[in-house]
Order: structure tokens, then sequence, then C-alpha cells
């Protein structure tokens, strides 16, 4: 019973002293609260792979009303602007200076071929970035296909038949980047939040010696880690419920699973993101390492490797492998399909098990960088 | 100034310098994190940031059980990419796959399609994708498009007319190759700017930084002192990082090193006078790490690494000139993927030699004039 009073009698008192701390310097709680704001304003609007407006060279070596017809479709294209060229000279010109994203050409004997059954567009796009090359040419191509359907049509020969794809999108109907990305953002946040915050809390007091003199109180490692966590808590919490706000109203992603469900993953994830840096704090002891290490361990694992732009599918399964250790990750996939799916269960429990599991773990092992040891 | 003056000027410079380098290398647990992170992350994100499909797991649902229906999923089959995960009698059990991720899309093809196909009518199937990463999902409907088109051609409907697609600098379009030399400026340039951030915030935190300036030294010397050797670090991690691109994942570099060197250089001195720009206006080093961690995100996200930047908002666009990384970036992509010539990326030095020029005398100035 008094080791129990104990408990709370020193968790209050160091958590108070926490606090205090933390208030003390208003730049921290000032950058804590104000980070998320312009963060997820800035990326939610900044952040996107939906190409428009992409200016398309085209020229016409043939110029024919079949070859004109053929590439009128790109001028409709909301996504390609179509800029005339009068050469090849001209357009690899324009591609060079980078005045364009692409060439479309229609070479001199396209009629002829085109009689024959063998029309060939030339497309040329820069491939140094591919994304967009790769959005050009299927717009370009989904333009160019249009066209010579509807010259099919006309003509009336061999227009019949073949198959045709009925494509239905669940989740994300429009095929919006944002929708996919702003449920990501969130989990970057409390990355980032996580790591800054706590990192450097343990490794300062080290370095000033603070912490030996803790040593000879009656204070024991698990309750000065409960007092360190607690106030971050709180600060990451009211970050949480400012991405949430953001995300609902501001770039308008649904949420189609339970809001209780969601603020309580993201509650045992920041929780999570909290430990870690606090675990990186009392393994360092040093506030450079620090710092260094969870820009490392936090930030960039969790934009590269947890599924927030680069699909895990397509990555070989030794880094699928290093993914899934990421408790980044799982918070990631529950996270997207919480917002976009619903409530999946079977996900629900399996990815807050494991999110529980690093906190528990963490816990324990951040405590054990602070037992009572001198070296 | 004498010639001999100059020499005495950059000899204390020179020492002070040999004296960062050595507190920053002597430290063993410190060389590990300069300089290993660069190399792990380097091979691991050159792996893992990929936009290209390698593994499609689909499921099908065939009530047509046809010949047509077979060759056109035996297509798909083929590529290597789609894989048949579960084979489905109705449409109903789709959900579940798709909900759990199991699958990216489902494939129905329903009962009459071999007998509208005969009759020369349009057969449609239909095709339901997991829009959570919106990104594979139209990649993979487009490769699903392209492989239905060249087996509706094949049954000889309309005249077809094909796109050519010929890609510069990139043959196969592979995402690999645009990513992994951004990675080059950005990867260093997390670190470098971190290490100079926390450089003078060290001292100041523990005292030192005063008796630094009661020294001799000017503030221009203790501004070299501190910039060397962050600069050196982050061109020996932007060498490491160019290595193993050039010489583990045989990405062809069709640039001048001497160019690309020259720009890592602009771009490095840079970053390293943000850094010291934080270093000097901050007190403690919890205050630096703070205002690194702030400036980081943006910046990453904002570089035109994951995203292009012409996607953006023009008025984001437009902010993106004061990121140095965007510029570092670009620079880094064109000599080393288009073998771009000086006067090419010219412009990309401007912007970077500015945030230079703006932010390192503004360092040495708050040295001397922003005491805690």
């Amino acid at each position: 019973m008094s080791s129990a009073s104990g408990f709370r009698a020193r968790l209050v008192a160091l958590t108070r002293k926490e606090v205090r701390q933390l208030l003390r310097d208003r730049s921290n709680l000032f950058v804590g609260l104000l980070l998320p704001v312009a963060l997820i304003l800035l990326f939610g609007y900044g952040l996107s792979f939906d190409v428009t407006d992409a200016p398309v060279a085209i020229v016409l070596e043939d110029r024919s009303p079949a070859a004109q017809e053929a590439v009128a479709g790109i001028g409709g294209s909301p996504y390609l602007v179509p800029v005339a060229a009068a050469s090849m000279d001209e357009a690899v010109e324009l591609m060079r200076a980078k005045k364009i994203e692409g060439i479309v050409r229609v070479p001199v004997d396209f009629s002829r071929r085109r009689a024959a059954g063998d029309a060939r567009i030339q497309l040329i796009v820069n491939g140094a970035d591919s994304s967009t090359a790769s959005a050009i040419e299927g717009y370009v191509n989904g333009a160019i296909q249009t066209a010579a359907r509807h010259m099919a049509d006309r003509s009336g020969g061999g227009s019949a038949g073949g198959v045709t794809l009925v494509q239905r999108t669940w989740f994300n109907e429009a095929g919006q980047s944002t929708w996919y990305l702003v449920p990501g953002l969130l989990v970057l946040v409390m990355t980032l939040i996580g790591a800054f915050l706590t990192s450097l809390l343990i490794a300062r007091e080290w370095e000033r010696g603070t912490l030996e003199s803790l040593f000879v109180t009656p204070v024991r490692p698990l309750e000065l880690v409960l007092s360190k966590l607690a106030p971050y808590v709180v600060i990451g919490a009211i970050d949480l419920v400012v991405c949430l706000l953001a995300a609902r109203f501001l770039f308008e992603v649904p949420i189609r699973g339970s809001l209780l469900v969601i603020i309580f993953a993201s509650l045992i994830y920041l929780i999570v993101a909290l430990l870690l840096g606090l675990f990186i704090s009392g393994v360092t002891r040093n506030q450079f390492a620090a710092s260094q290490m969870a820009l490392l361990a936090s930030f960039m694992p969790a934009m590269m490797l947890s599924g927030f732009i680069f699909d895990i599918r397509n990555v070989p399964v030794v880094i699928q492998f290093v993914s899934q250790v990421l408790p980044a990750t799982h918070f990631m996939e529950l996270v997207k399909s919480l917002f976009l799916a619903g409530t999946i269960w079977p996900m629900v429990l399996k990815d807050c098990a494991i999110l529980a599991g690093y906190a528990v773990l963490l816990a324990f092992l951040t405590g054990r960088t602070l037992r009572k040891r001198l070296d | 100034m004498p010639m001999a003056d100059l020499i005495a000027w950059l000899a204390q410079a020179f020492a002070l310098v040999r004296k960062e380098i050595l507190a920053l290398v002597k430290d063993p647990a410190n060389r590990t994190i300069l300089f290993a992170p660069a190399l792990m992350q380097a091979l691991l994100f050159g792996y893992g940031a990929t936009y290209d499909l390698t593994r499609v797991p689909y499921a099908v649902v065939d009530q047509s059980h046809s010949a047509a229906s077979t060759e056109l999923l035996a297509r798909l089959d083929g590529t290597g990419v789609f894989r048949r995960e579960a084979t489905l009698a109705s449409n109903a059990q789709i959900g579940d796959l798709i909900d759990g991720g199991k699958v990216l899309l489902a494939i129905s093809i329903p009962s009459d399609f071999e007998q509208r196909l005969a009759a020369g009518d349009t057969a449609p199937i239909q095709v339901i994708l997991d829009g959570r990463n919106s990104s594979t999902a139209g990649a993979a409907a487009g490769q699903i498009g392209t492989i239905v088109g060249d087996y509706s051609r094949s049954l000889g409907g309309s005249p077809p007319i094909t796109v050519e697609r010929r890609a510069w600098y990139n043959p196969n379009l592979e995402s690999r190759w645009t990513l992994m030399p951004a990675m080059i400026a950005a990867l260093s340039f997390m670190q470098t700017l971190l290490l100079s951030a926390l450089s003078v915030a060290r001292e100041r935190e523990q005292g030192t930084f005063d008796q630094l300036l009661v020294t001799p030294l000017t503030p221009m010397q203790i501004l070299i002192g501190k910039a060397v050797p962050s600069i050196i670090v982050g061109l020996i991690q932007s060498t490491i990082i160019l290595l193993v691109i050039r010489f583990w994942f045989q990405i062809p570099m069709n640039g001048s090193y001497w160019l690309l060197y020259l720009g890592l250089v602009s771009f490095t001195i840079a970053g390293v006078g943000v850094g010291l720009s934080i270093s000097a206006l901050s007190v403690t080093m919890q205050q630096a790490m703070l205002y690194t961690f702030l400036l980081i995100m943006p910046l990453m996200l904002l570089s035109g690494m994951l995203t292009p930047v012409r996607n953006m908002p023009q008025i984001l666009q437009v902010i993106t000139y004061v990121n140095p990384l965007r510029f570092g970036i670009d620079m880094v992509r064109r000599i080393y993927l288009e073998g771009a010539g000086f006067t090419d990326i010219a412009f990309d030095f401007v912007p970077m030699l500015a945030v230079a020029g703006i932010t390192l005398p503004l360092a040495a100035w708050l040295f001397r004039n922003r005491l805690a």
C-alpha cells in the first residue's frame, strides 16, 4: 500500500517537474503545437502525383486530316496542354530547354501505314522524372486510342468486338493522391513530433549529470520513463486533433472507419513514437548522437519504408521484412484503411496489438537504460 | 592585406578546422553515426523506394470458364508481375480479400464473355482496384489496360494506332533511376544540416563558445572552422551514396564528375549555411534540433524528390526557390542522368549560392551579436 502511494507521489512530483521544464522553454511548446499545422497544410497542398497541364509538343510530319484527328484528343485532355512545333528539331530544342514534358510525333508515313493497318505514333518523354513520364505516357496513349476507336467506328470496318474494361476503384474513386497521402501525413507528423520532443530528454540529463543525482533518490526507472512521457502525450494528442481536423475539413478526405478507433490507435502510436525517442536518448546518453539517431531512425524510415508513398508490395522481400519491423508501417496500414476503407476489425486488432507490444517493449528497454548504474 | 598576414589568418582558421575535425572523428560513436547511415540508407532506400510494380496480387472471378477468358488470364499471368492469389466463385467474395489487403485488384469476367466476343459485340470485364494507394492502383490499371488492349487487337478488332514510347535518359522508365540520384543530395543534406546546426549550439550550451569568442579568432575564422568539417562530412556522405548508385545499382552516369562535385560543393555550403544560422540562433541543443526538424520536413517533401515540383500549386512552387535542396536535387539529377553541361544547369547555382551568400554572413554576424 505504502509502496503504491509512494509510486504515485513520486510520479506526480516528477511529472510536475517535467511539465515545468517543458513550459519554461516556450519555443519547444510553440513548435510542438505549430509544427503539425504548418506541415499538414504544406504537404496536403504541396505533395501530389496528379500531373496537370503538362505541356506536350505535337509534331505533325504528316498533315493529313487523319493524322490531325489522331492527336486532336491531346488538346481535350485536362492533363495535357498541346504546344505546336513546326519540326522535330524545334521540339527537341524545347524539350532540352525544359519548356515541354514530352513530344508526340506523327511520322510522314502515318497515313500510308494506317491504310496497311499498322499506324504508328512516336512519343518521347523525359525519363529523368519517371513518374511524370509514365503519367504522360498514360494520358497520351488514352487520348490516341480513343481517337483511333472513333475513327474506326466511323469508317465502319472491323470496329465491332473487342474487350472493354469497366474499371472501378474502391476507397478512392477519383484516384486522388491527396486521399492516400494525407492519412500518411498523420503518421509522419506523429513520428517526427514523437522523436524530436523526447529524444534529447534523457541524453541531456546524462550530459549535465542530473540523472546521477536522481540515482540517490528512491525514484525507479519506470517512474522516470512515465513522468517524461506524460507531458508530451498531451502535446501529441493536441497535434493529433489538429491533423484529424485538417484531414477531414481542409482536404476533405473521408473518414469511413470509426473515429474512436482512429484516435485510440493514434494514441498508442504516439506513445510508441515518444518512447522510441526516449529509448534513443537513453541508449546514446549524448545529445548530438541522440538527435542524429532520432532523425535517422524515425523520420526517414517512416517516410521511405512504411508504405507512405512507396508501396511495400513492390519491394524485395528483405526490405519488406525491414519495413515490417518498423512500428510506423503497421500504423500506416491501419490509418489508411481506417480513413478510406472503414473499420476492418481483424486489421485493427492485429495492428493495435503489434503497436501495443512495441509500447511495452520500448518502455521496458528505456527503463533498462535508466537502471541505477554508474560507469 | 599583405600575403604574410593572409597566410597567418588562414593558418589560424585552419587550426580551428583541425580541432573541429578531430573533435568530430575522435569519438567512435560519431564516426559510425556520420558515415554508416549513408551507406545503409542508400542500400535500403535504393531497393525500397520504387514506384515500379513488381508484384500485383490479384483475385479472379471467371464465370465464363471459356477458352477466351483462360487465354486473357494467361497473358496476365505471363507478365510475371500479376500473381493470381485466389480464384473465386462469386463477386461477393471480392470484398474481404481487398479489404484485408490480400489482393490489390480483382478481375471479374461475366458468363457471356466468350459468346459476346464470338458475336462481334464488345465484351466488358470488370476490374476492381484497391485505391488506398492511388498510384499503385493507377499503374496496375494502366498495365491491365495495355494487356487487354493487346489481346483485343489480337482478335482482329479495331485497327490500332501503336504509340511507340521512347524515354530519354531512362529507357525503361525505372523509378529507381529518378529517385537514387536525388538521394546523393537529399540524404547527406539532412545529416549535414543537423551536424552544423548542433555545432555552435553545443558549444553555447557547454559554455565553451564564449571562450572561443575571446580568442583572437575573428567571427569569419570561427565560421570557417565550423563550416569546413560539416562540408567535408557532407561531401563524403554524398560520395558514399554516389558509389552505391554507380557500382551497386549500376545506374549509368552521363555527366561530368567535376561538374557534379562543383554542384555538390555549392549545395553543401548552402546547407551548412542554413545549419550554422540555426546554430547561431539557438541557445541549447534542444532548440537547434527543434529548428532543424522544423525545417527538414518541408525542405525534403517540397524538394521534388518524391513528387514533382511542377505538380505543386503555383504559390508553393515560388516558395521552393529558397529551398537549396530543390536545386541540389535538380542539379544532381540533370548532371547524372541527362549529362547536362554547366550552361544547362547554371541557373541551379543561383538560388543555392544566394542561400549560402545570405546565411553564412548572417551566422558569422550572429556569433558576435547574439550572446545569451
